[in-house]
């Protein structure tokens, strides 16, 4: 039962990282419980499918069909994320104005909530399918079954109290700072989610250059270990990064600052309040 | 006897498909009672490797390897190719995360 709960939850926390600071990025924002419940959802639905069509995803595209959804899955989060953060690059400042001024309630409908909506329904879709197999494999498998089931169910709501965590933590940072630290946290998310597609892209064997390992770090923090995963679904950590994920790593950084300061409005004056 | 059949043509349509470096090496592990046979692989290093995974069990596995950087969800009775390297020399171990206790395996690159 423990062995089932611990690879549940491994595989939870991740989306579980993801969902806190999608909650805690969005703090005062009207119907972002609407919309977070409706990615998780989805994503839920996705999983299910995706796990229904396993078979049928592996062998699509010659045998590399599992990697190239992974990294479709991953691209289209990083895409999102990079929007988010230019929408409040363009529109946060003057939000943070009005919310002092007339209060919170006037952020609402303004926030592009899709977003983040779809964020989370691809992070739940990507390692839902895997927990939906495994339990699948359990229940299919017959043997002291219904125990590891039991084992796996728990996983599952260890994985969402990590989630509730998070987002206590996050929500323990001073207000005026919350917006600059979602904004650093989710483009470390979308660096890591960018380097993760590169694998993917290589393990199919579209991308298959500059893979020499730039360090081996797997018996100092081992990504096995929750530690290791949570890092590396927190801000992309890897064991043995190739010298192409170190690349895109930085680059998305990179591209994000300059996207965000692309979309900033220009400075004017602000008048006194 | 029918299974053997059915796994050539199966290695036979994957070798047909395009865009897959061609198993000419051939090199298969099957997964059976949540083991890999053989556990473990001889292969070239500096070259890219295709290594077909054969889940004979009912139950469906995922074969990972933080060494040869691979992780991919293997269905039960099904098979799935596997590309990783080129290696440099060493052993790189590899799992079934779903039945990590037995499913364990390594990679040999020399």
């Amino acid at each position: 039962m423990i062995g089932a709960l611990i690879i549940v939850f491994r595989e939870v926390i991740e989306a579980g990282l993801i969902i806190g600071i999608v909650l805690a990025a969005t703090r005062g924002v009207h119907g972002r419980g609407k919309w977070i419940s409706l990615g998780v959802l989805g994503g839920v639905l996705g999983a299910s499918i995706v796990a229904g069509f396993a078979g049928a995803i592996s062998d699509a595209f010659a045998g590399r069909g599992q990697e190239l959804l992974n990294a479709a899955v991953l691209g289209a989060a990083v895409v999102m994320l990079m929007w988010h953060n230019a929408w409040m690059a363009r529109h946060g400042r003057e939000m943070a104005v009005e919310m002092f001024q007339i209060g919170e309630a006037v952020t609402e409908g303004k926030r592009p909530l899709t977003a983040l909506a779809v964020v989370v329904g691809l992070a739940v879709l990507r390692e839902g399918s895997e927990v939906v197999l495994f339990l699948y494999g359990i229940v299919a498998g017959g043997t002291s079954g219904s125990d590891m089931l039991l084992g796996g169910v728990l996983g599952i709501v260890a994985g969402a109290a990590f989630t509730g965590l998070t987002y206590l933590g996050l929500l323990a940072i001073p207000s005026r700072y919350i917006f600059s630290v979602t904004t650093i946290l989710i483009t470390l998310l979308a660096a890591g989610m960018a380097a993760q597609a590169v694998q993917y892209l290589d393990a199919a064997g579209v991308v298959t250059v500059l893979t020499d390992s730039v360090w081996d770090t797997s018996t100092w923090l081992p990504q096995s270990g929750i530690v290791g995963r949570a890092l590396h679904a927190l801000m992309g950590y890897n064991e043995r990064p190739s010298m192409l994920q170190v690349i895109v790593y930085v680059a998305v950084i990179a591209s994000m600052a300059v996207l965000m300061r692309a979309a900033a409005p220009p400075r004017k004056p602000v008048q006194a309040i | 006897m029918k299974a053997i059949v059915l796994a050539l043509a199966l290695t036979a349509a994957a070798g047909l498909m395009p865009g897959i470096a061609r198993a000419q090496d051939g090199l298969t592990t099957t997964i059976k009672d949540h083991k890999f046979a053989p556990a473990e692989l001889r292969v070239p290093a500096g070259k890219r490797i295709t290594l077909t995974v054969v889940n004979d069990d009912a139950t469906p596995e995922e074969f990972e390897s933080r060494a040869l950087k691979v992780e991919k969800v293997i269905p039960g009775k099904s098979k799935a190719v596997i590309q990783f390297g080129p290696l440099k020399p060493g052993s790189y171990k590899f799992e079934g995360e779903f039945n990590s206790k037995t499913a364990q395996g390594v990679v040999i690159a020399e």
